[in-house]
C-alpha cells in the first residue's frame, strides 16, 4: 500500500473574495509547473479543494517539491480507498504505521461522514477503526486530547480518504498574482533571499545583475545565473538582465572622490535598474538591503541613494539580522553558491574609506562631473537578457556528454 | 566471446569512450584555472557532480570523486578512523570483506585500532543482532560490504543502518562496489554515511569512482594538497574520467530495472543447469545478487577450468580478481563453512546487462565438456 493522493490546503486565499478563482487557477498552474518532473501526476481542483493525484509517483519526492510552492498552507498525503469497511480498516492501519514507523506513541481516529448513505455512523467508525489499529499493533495507545498522530478518515460519495500527517507548506501567495518586480541580484548572500521573500508575496520576478568585465570574471556571472536557477524553484522561469557596467564604473572611479564613490555607484545602479524595470513593465525594484549592516545600508546612505528614483524600492530584509538572512539562504539552497569567492562588482572598486553618512547635496555635486543620462542609457540599452528556466541545471552541450 | 567476468571489470560502453575522448580534447583546462578554459572544465565537473548526485539520489555536495573502489574504501575507513581516533578506537566489520577493506583494517590494527570481524552464517551474511552485540562505547565505525564480490551474498545493510540510527555518533560505511546498478540501495533510507562505488564495474573506465560522504560527515584526507573535492581529496580532477563515469552511471541506471530481472533469470537458469553437471556444486546462497554465481568443482583446480574455458573464448574468474593470484582457499567460502577442498576450487561467473540466455546456454555446454574431460584426466580414466 502507498499514498495515492495529496490534499492541498491554501494559505491566505480564503480571504481573497472575488479574486479567489484567479488565485486558485494560478496556484494550480504553479503546482503543475513545479511537478513537471512527474509526468504521471495530476493536479485537480474541485469544490474548494485541491488534490494531487500521484498515479504511482513517489509521495515523498512530490511532497518535497510542494513544500517550495508559495500559496500552499499545508498538505496531507491521503489514501483514497473504495467504500469497503475492511479496506478502510487496513488503509487506516497502514497509514498509522507509515506515520509512526516505530509503532510507539499515541493516536486518535477522527471520522467525518459527509456521505450519509454509508451504513455506519462516525462515532461507531471512530471506535471500530481505532480498535482495528490497537489490535494490530503492540505499543500504540489512544489519546484523544494530544495524540502524536491523528488518523483522519473522510467518508465521501466517491470514496474514503485517509490522512495521518500534515506537512507545512511555504505559505504566502501564489507567484505571479501580484505584478512584476525587478530584483537587484549581486551574487552575495542577501539579494537571493530578498528575491525569495518577494516571491513569497506573489510577485513575478525578473532580476538585474551588474557585470564589469574584466574587473569581474565570468565565474561571478555564472554564479548569478546559478543563483537565479535556484530561485526558479520557487518562481518559475526568471529573466535575468545582465548590465554592462564597466564604462560607468570606470568613469565614476575617475571623477568622484573616494569616499563618495560607492554612494554614487549605487545611485547609478538604481537609475539603471529603474530603466530596466521600466522597459520590462516591472512596478517595483527589490534589493537585499538591511538596515545598518554596511556602509551603503545606513539610513543616511539609503536616503541619499533612493533620491534618484520614484519607483518603489522594496527591501524584504530591512529588519532582518544577518544570521536570520543566512538561515533562510541555507534553507532555500542559495547559501553555498553565494559564499563562492568570486569578485562581484560591489567589492572590486571598493575604496579604502567610504562615507557612512553621505548626504544628497554632496552626491549631487559630485555627479555634476558625470554624463549621467548617457551612461545610464548606454547601460540600459546594452543589457543582455538571459531566460533562466526551472528544471535541470545542466548545459545542453554538457548534457550530451553526460 | 562470452564474457562472464563482469565483477572483475566491465567493458566500457562506446558512448563512454566517446565522452572520454571529447572531454579530454575539448575540456582539457584545469578546473582550478581562472581563464575560460578552466571555467569550462570546472563547469563540466560541477554539472557531472550534479547529474551523479541526482542519479544516486543524494545532494551534490555529498559526491566526492575518487580513483575507484579501493580509494573510496581507504578514504572512508582511514579517513573516519583518523578523524575520530580521539573518541574511540573500535571498528566493526565482517569477515567477508573485499581486500581493499580487509587490508585497510589490518593496517589500522597495526596502528592500535581494535577491529571486530563479525562471522557470517552459511549464507554469507551477518545479522543486525550480531552488529548490535558488538557495539561498544568505543565504536566509531561500522563498515560492511553490500554485495559480496565472490558469492553475491547481500548483507542486511538497510537493517544495520536502521539499528545505527540510534547511535548517531557511529559512522556507517558501505562498500557498494558490487551492488551499484545490480542491487538497488537507497543511501539515505539506509542511514548510510559513506558509500563507495567504482566506475569500471558499470561500464565506465578504470581509475574513477565516487565516495558518497553524507552532508556533515568529516573525513581526515588521505591525499593533501589543493582544495579539490572540498578538501577531502587533493589533486587535479580527472575531468574526462569523471564525465565518462557519470555517462556510464546514467546509462546503467536507465537500464537497470529491466536488466536486473534478466540477469536474475540467467543466473537461476545457470544454477539449475550447472547442478545437473556431475561434480559441480553451487556455493552462492539464495537469495543473492542477480549478477554473481559461485560454483565449485571439488577436486579440480579452478585455474585449470578458467584456462580450459578460455580456449572456448569464455572468460570467468576464480574467486575475486583482486585475490585470484594467491593459491589459497577463498576466505569468504571458508567463513561460510565450506570445506577447504570446496573453498579452494571455486569459480565465479559474473554478468552484466548485455549478457544473454544464448551465452548462458553456450557456457553450460562448454562447461559440461570441460568438467567431464578434466575429470577423466584427474581420475586417470
Amino acid at each position: 500500500m502507498k499514498y495515492n493522493h495529496i490534499l492541498i490546503r491554501y494559505s491566505e486565499l480564503a480571504l481573497k473574495g472575488k479574486n479567489r478563482t484567479d488565485f486558485e487557477k494560478k496556484l494550480t498552474e504553479n503546482i503543475r509547473r513545479s511537478l513537471v518532473q512527474f509526468p504521471q501526476v495530476k493536479v485537480i481542483r474541485s469544490f474548494g479543494r485541491m488534490f494531487v493525484e500521484l498515479n504511482g509517483a513517489d509521495e515523498k519526492a512530490v511532497s518535497d517539491r510542494l513544500q517550495d510552492v508559495f500559496g500552499i498552507h499545508s498538505f496531507s498525503p491521503a489514501l483514497k480507498i473504495e467504500l469497503d469497511q475492511e479496506k478502510i480498516d487496513d488503509g487506516a492501519l497502514w497509514a498509522m504505521k507509515d506515520a509512526l514507523p516505530d509503532q510507539e506513541g499515541t493516536f486518535k481516529v477522527t471520522v467525518k461522514r459527509p456521505n450519509k448513505s454509508y451504513p455506519r455512523r462516525s462515532q461507531e467508525l471512530n471506535y471500530h477503526i481505532g480498535s482495528h489499529i490497537l489490535r494490530n499493533t503492540d505499543r500504540l495507545t489512544v489519546d484523544v486530547h494530544q495524540p502524536d498522530v491523528e488518523v483522519k478518515v473522510e467518508i465521501r460519495e466517491e470514496a474514503a480518504y485517509i490522512m495521518c500527517k500534515t506537512l507545512l507548506g511555504a505559505g504566502g501567495l501564489p507567484v505571479r498574482t501580484a505584478g512584476k518586480v525587478l530584483l537587484m541580484l549581486s551574487g552575495g548572500i542577501d539579494s537571493p533571499v530578498a528575491g525569495y521573500l518577494a516571491l513569497k508575496r506573489g510577485v513575478e520576478l525578473e532580476a538585474v545583475h551588474f557585470h564589469s568585465p574584466p574587473f569581474t570574471n565570468e565565474r561571478a556571472k555564472q554564479k548569478v545565473v546559478d543563483l537565479t536557477k535556484v530561485l526558479t524553484r520557487y518562481g518559475g522561469t526568471i529573466r535575468l538582465h545582465i548590465v554592462p557596467f564597466t564604462e560607468a564604473q570606470k568613469e565614476i572611479h575617475q571623477k568622484v572622490p573616494d569616499k563618495y564613490e560607492m554612494t554614487v555607484m549605487r545611485r547609478f545602479m538604481l537609475r539603471i535598474a529603474e530603466g530596466v524595470a521600466f522597459n520590462n513593465n516591472a512596478l517595483a525594484i527589490v534589493n537585499g538591503e538591511s538596515l545598518g549592516q554596511v556602509a551603503s545600508q545606513t539610513l543616511d546612505s539609503m536616503h541619499t541613494i533612493n533620491e534618484v528614483t520614484n519607483m518603489p524600492v522594496l527591501r524584504p530584509l530591512v529588519t532582518m539580522d544577518k544570521l536570520e538572512v543566512i538561515e533562510v539562504a541555507r534553507k532555500i539552497g542559495t547559501y553555498d553558491l553565494s559564499i563562492l569567492p568570486f569578485e562581484d562588482c560591489c567589492t572590486i572598486f571598493l575604496p579604502p574609506q567610504t562615507k557612512t553618512k553621505p548626504n544628497k547635496e554632496k552626491a549631487n555635486h559630485y555627479e555634476k562631473e558625470l554624463a549621467i543620462n548617457r551612461l545610464v542609457q548606454a547601460a540600459v540599452e546594452q543589457v543582455e537578457t538571459l531566460t533562466i528556466r526551472a528544471g535541470t541545471n545542466v548545459d545542453k552541450e554538457i548534457a550530451d556528454l553526460l | 566471446m562470452i564474457y562472464f567476468d563482469n565483477s572483475a571489470t566491465t567493458r566500457p560502453y562506446k558512448e563512454v569512450i566517446d565522452t572520454y575522448t571529447k572531454v579530454s580534447l575539448e575540456f582539457f583546462g584545469n578546473p582550478s584555472s581562472l581563464h575560460p578554459l578552466g571555467k569550462a572544465a570546472e563547469r563540466l565537473l560541477q554539472q557531472a557532480r550534479e547529474v551523479a548526485a541526482s542519479l544516486l539520489g543524494v545532494k551534490t555536495k555529498e559526491v566526492v570523486f575518487t580513483s575507484g573502489g579501493t580509494e573510496g574504501n581507504n578514504l572512508a575507513i582511514k579517513g573516519t578512523a583518523m578523524q575520530h581516533r580521539g573518541r574511540g578506537k573500535h571498528i566493526i566489520t565482517t569477515n567477508v570483506e573485499h581486500a581493499s577493506t580487509k587490508e585497510t583494517f589490518r593496517q589500522l590494527e597495526g596502528e592500535g585500532f581494535e577491529v571486530t570481524y563479525l562471522e557470517v552464517d552459511s549464507d554469507g551474511v551477518v545479522s543486525v543482532d550480531q552488529v548490535k552485540a558488538a557495539l561498544t562505547k568505543e565504536t566509531i565505525l561500522v563498515s560492511v560490504i553490500h554485495v559480496n564480490n565472490e558469492t553475491g551474498s547481500i548483507q542486511p545493510v538497510t537493517e544495520i543502518g536502521g539499528l545505527l540510527r540510534q547511535y548517531p555518533k557511529i559512522v556507517f560505511h558501505v562498500d557498494h562496489v558490487q551492488g551499484i546498478g545490480k542491487v538497488p540501495l537507497h543511501f539515505a533510507a539506509s542511514n548510510i554515511d559513506l558509500c563507495s562505488i567504482s566506475g569500471h564495474k558499470f561500464h565506465g573506465l578504470k581509475g574513477n569512482g565516487i565516495l558518497y560522504v553524507r552532508d556533515g560527515i568529516r573525513l581526515y584526507p588521505l591525499l593533501t594538497g589543493g582544495s579539490q573535492e572540498r578538501g577531502s581529496r587533493a589533486g587535479t580532477e580527472n575531468v574526462a574520467g569523471v564525465a565518462a563515469m557519470v555517462k556510464a552511471l546514467r546509462m546503467s541506471k536507465e537500464r537497470s530495472a529491466q536488466a536486473i530481472k534478466k540477469m536474475a533469470e540467467i543466473n537461476s537458469w545457470l544454477e539449475r543447469k550447472c547442478l545437473e553437471i556431475p561434480g559441480v556444486v553451487v556455493n552462492s546462497p539464495n537469495p543473492r545478487a542477480p549478477h554473481i554465481l559461485n560454483l565449485s568443482v571439488p577436486g579440480i583446480k579452478p585455474e585449470v577450468i578458467v584456462q580450459a574455458l578460455a580456449e572456448h573464448e569464455i572468460y570467468i574468474s576464480t574467486k575475486s580478481a583482486c585475490a585470484s593470484k594467491h593459491a589459497e582457499p577463498s576466505h569468504v567460502l571458508l567463513s561460510m563453512g565450506f570445506s577447504s577442498d570446496r573453498a579452494s576450487s571455486a569459480i565465479r561467473l559474473s554478468f552484466t546487462y548485455d549478457n544473454t540466455m544464448e551465452e548462458a546456454e553456450a557456457f553450460v555446454e562448454a562447461f559440461a565438456s570441460v568438467v567431464a574431460s578434466l575429470k577423466k584426466v584427474v581420475n586417470k580414466q
